[in-house]
């Protein structure tokens, strides 16, 4: 089933950016997102699994941040923009239901 | 001609299974105007809330309702003095109010945010803004869905 395979994620960053560049992130990961309201054929509820948090951090600091509810689509995207200040690296990080973390790394060169 | 009369009939025996199926649905409590405002007080009981600053980008019309674009925009300068904390999203016409939570700083440049949400039926989406400074800012909408996006 889909929803066994380890999530994958997806960023898409420009790699490059003046400082005070305005930069658009867009982001993807693969899931399931059970939503907990739906039940099988027998009538059991389909217990909850979804991926509850985003969050993304640039050189350790935490930047942006979604908490994400039942509601939130299968493959979730989610895109939000930063002001690129100095090079360094982005840390994407999704937090499952089920305790998994799923992470991915970006570098951005500012100059 | 009999074809027609068949694919007719197939249709309107689908069509009234589909609306049996909405009557006899009980595990779909839906979320009403109450669950938005209760799950609303908890974040901010008492505080006063004006529309403006708050723009929602979403269809007027959503054909499936298991992916309807949501985003939404604010007007701050996100500067360390003033800037978006936070937007909360809600969703009144779903099994559960919540959409999403979103928390903002000034490294962002800009409070703007997309994703994707599901909608069981036509209803109101419901965003909340907090200012540093503590203001409140509201925007709705309604979102017409053509297929309910409640896996059911």
């Amino acid at each position: 089933m889909a929803d066994e395979k380890k999530p994958v994620p997806r960023v898409r960053v420009p790699a490059n950016a003046k400082a005070g560049e305005l930069i658009e992130i867009k982001t993807l990961i693969s899931h399931v997102m059970e939503s907990g309201q739906r039940r099988d054929a027998a009538g059991a509820v389909i217990p909850r699994r979804i991926i509850n948090k985003f969050t993304a951090a640039f050189n350790g600091k935490t930047v942006f941040e979604a908490d994400w509810y039942a509601s939130i689509s299968a493959n979730p995207y989610q895109s939000f923009f930063y002001k690129a200040k100095e090079s360094g690296e982005f840390v994407f990080t999704w937090k499952d239901d089920d305790g998994s973390t799923y992470e991915t790394k970006n570098k951005l060169t500012v100059g | 001609m009999s074809q027609t009369a068949n694919s007719r009939r197939d249709f309107l025996k689908t069509g009234s299974i589909a609306v049996l199926a909405s009557i006899l649905a009980p595990h779909m409590v839906l979320a009403e105007e109450a669950d938005v405002k209760a799950a609303l007080d908890k974040l901010y009981s008492g505080k006063t809330m004006a529309a403006g600053k708050i723009k929602l980008d979403l269809p007027q019309i959503a054909e499936n309702g298991l992916v309807v674009p949501v985003g939404i925009d604010v007007e701050s300068p996100m500067t360390d003095a003033d800037y978006v904390k936070a937007v909360h999203i809600f969703a009144d016409g779903n099994p559960l109010p919540n959409v999403i939570s979103y928390r903002f700083t000034p490294d962002c440049g800009k409070a703007s945010a997309s994703a994707r949400m599901r909608l069981a039926k036509t209803q109101n989406i419901l965003a909340v803004a907090e200012m540093s400074n503590g203001q409140l800012f509201t925007a709705k909408q309604e979102v017409k869905v053509t297929i309910g996006g409640c896996g059911g």
